[in-house]
Order: structure tokens, then sequence, then C-alpha cells
């Protein structure tokens, strides 16, 4: 699914990366859990959370992950949205709660990552 | 990649409760392989070893310091911290144990998965710690 057609689904308000919107991602995760996406995202991922603090982006980092989705009409603050333009990211906010919106885009056709030994 | 003639060696220290600051160590670790021209899954594995090993000092420490060094081989990460030590390392290294604090829970971590992680990603992993003392971290990367 391309992005642009994520922020189309989602309604979603662009928080950063607007030249980025034609990537494409393979699958979502939908997590407050930094530690469980450090352990089960790979790239092409989209990830859609309810933190908006900078450790989001810097998790995002360093899983080579950059495109993320903020639930619950959360904001993150302008120090994040510019480590995140920093790192060619894309930040996208949406006001559904996290499963309305990931069950909007799983209804939409973009499946769940596989996780190992699960 | 071409082959590195001397071992590289980068050293960064981390802060107690510094979580503003957290990864921007394991961004420059991230940054230099990158730049060295390391294989981006090696690369990838490394930094999420390394950010959760920042991540650690800065929830569970009183400061540390992590050390990367990159020879023609190996990368090895180390992250050597000053204490308070960890009572029980098995209990520790148990996917969804976790002593956590509230903050660092706020900021999407204390999930007990960090050591976990750690040993997952990388090729060799060893810690020594025990209750009041240093704990040391050592992960081997092979290129």
């Amino acid at each position: 699914m391309l992005l642009r057609e994520a922020k189309e689904i989602l309604d979603a308000e662009i928080l950063a990366g607007e030249e980025y919107m034609d990537r494409e991602v393979e699958a979502a995760f939908s997590c407050d859990l930094m530690s469980d996406v450090l352990a089960f995202v790979d790239d092409k991922v989209l990830l859609l959370t309810g933190l908006t603090n900078l450790q989001v982006i810097r998790t995002a980092e360093m899983l080579d992950l950059s495109n993320i989705v903020f639930v619950r009409g959360k904001k993150p603050n302008e120090e994040v949205c510019r480590l995140a333009r920093e790192k060619k990211m894309v930040l996208m906010g949406v006001k559904h709660t996290l499963f309305e919106a990931s069950g909007m885009l799983y209804k939409s056709g973009l499946g769940a990552i596989k996780i190992e030994g699960a | 990649m071409a082959e590195l003639e001397k071992t590289i060696k980068l050293e960064y220290e981390v802060g107690k409760e510094e979580f503003s600051k957290a990864g921007l160590a394991s961004s420059n670790i991230k940054k230099v392989l990158n730049q060295i021209g390391i294989d981006a899954k090696v690369v990838r594995r490394v930094a999420i070893a390394a950010y959760e090993s920042e991540i650690n000092i800065v929830i569970h420490s009183e400061g540390g310091k992590i050390t990367t060094e990159i020879s023609h081989d190996k990368i090895t990460v180390t992250a050597h911290d000053k204490g308070n030590g960890i009572e029980n390392i098995e209990k520790a290294m148990t996917k969804g144990f976790s002593t956590a604090s509230n903050e660092a829970r706020e900021m999407g971590f204390g999930a007990g998965m960090g050591l976990p992680n750690m040993k997952r990603t990388s090729d060799q992993f060893s810690i020594e710690s025990s209750k009041g003392a240093e704990t040391k971290v050592e992960m081997i990367f092979n290129i």
C-alpha cells in the first residue's frame, strides 16, 4: 500500500515528510511498546502508535523504519517532527483509536507482520 | 566493503535518566557503520542492540558508557555501567520480566524485552553483573 493511499483511508494529517508519500509499505504493526517494535518489526512497515515522544523516532531510526501514524488525535512536538524530517521519515496523525485505524487499513488490504515463533 | 586496516573504536558516555538524549550514541554508531560500508542487515542488528543497551543504562543504572570496536571481521559492542547491578541475571533475561520505572514505561520501554533483544540480535552475547556491582554486557557481531 502506498502511504498516499493510507492517508486517504485514515483521513490523516501529514505532520512530516509530505514529499515521501509515494513510498510503499508492505505491512503494519500497531504498538505502544517500543521494545516490542524493536523485537518484531522490519523496514517497509507502517508503525501505528499512541506514543509521541522522541524515542519513537529513535526506535524507528534503528530499524530503518520510516513511516509512522500517531493515533487518538495525538501529535508529537516540534522537536520530534524535526528529528523525523532530518531522518526522512513520514509522520501522520489520525483521530481514530489504534484499533480503529488498524482495522481500516487491514480492511483495505494492508496485512500484519509475521512474528517468528509466535 | 574495503578491508579495514585497523580497528576503529567509538566510545559514548550515557547519562543516568537522560531520556531525551537516549539513542544519540546508537544513532552515531549506526551512522559510522553505514559510512564504512557495513552490510545494512548487520548495521540494523548492531543498532538495535546498541540502542537497547543505551536505554538500559538510562533506565536502570547510575550512568555508563557504550564502546564499539570495529575490526575486519567483527563488531564488538560493550555496554558498561556504574551499577547498581542485576540481582538475578536469569530472571532479567526472561522475556517480559522488567523492573523499569513508570517514566521508562511512559517512553515505551520496560516491556522486559531489552536483554532478550540484545541476545537475539548478536552472534555472541555475554553479561556480567551482581547486586550492587557494575554491569557489563558484551555483544559480538560477525561481518
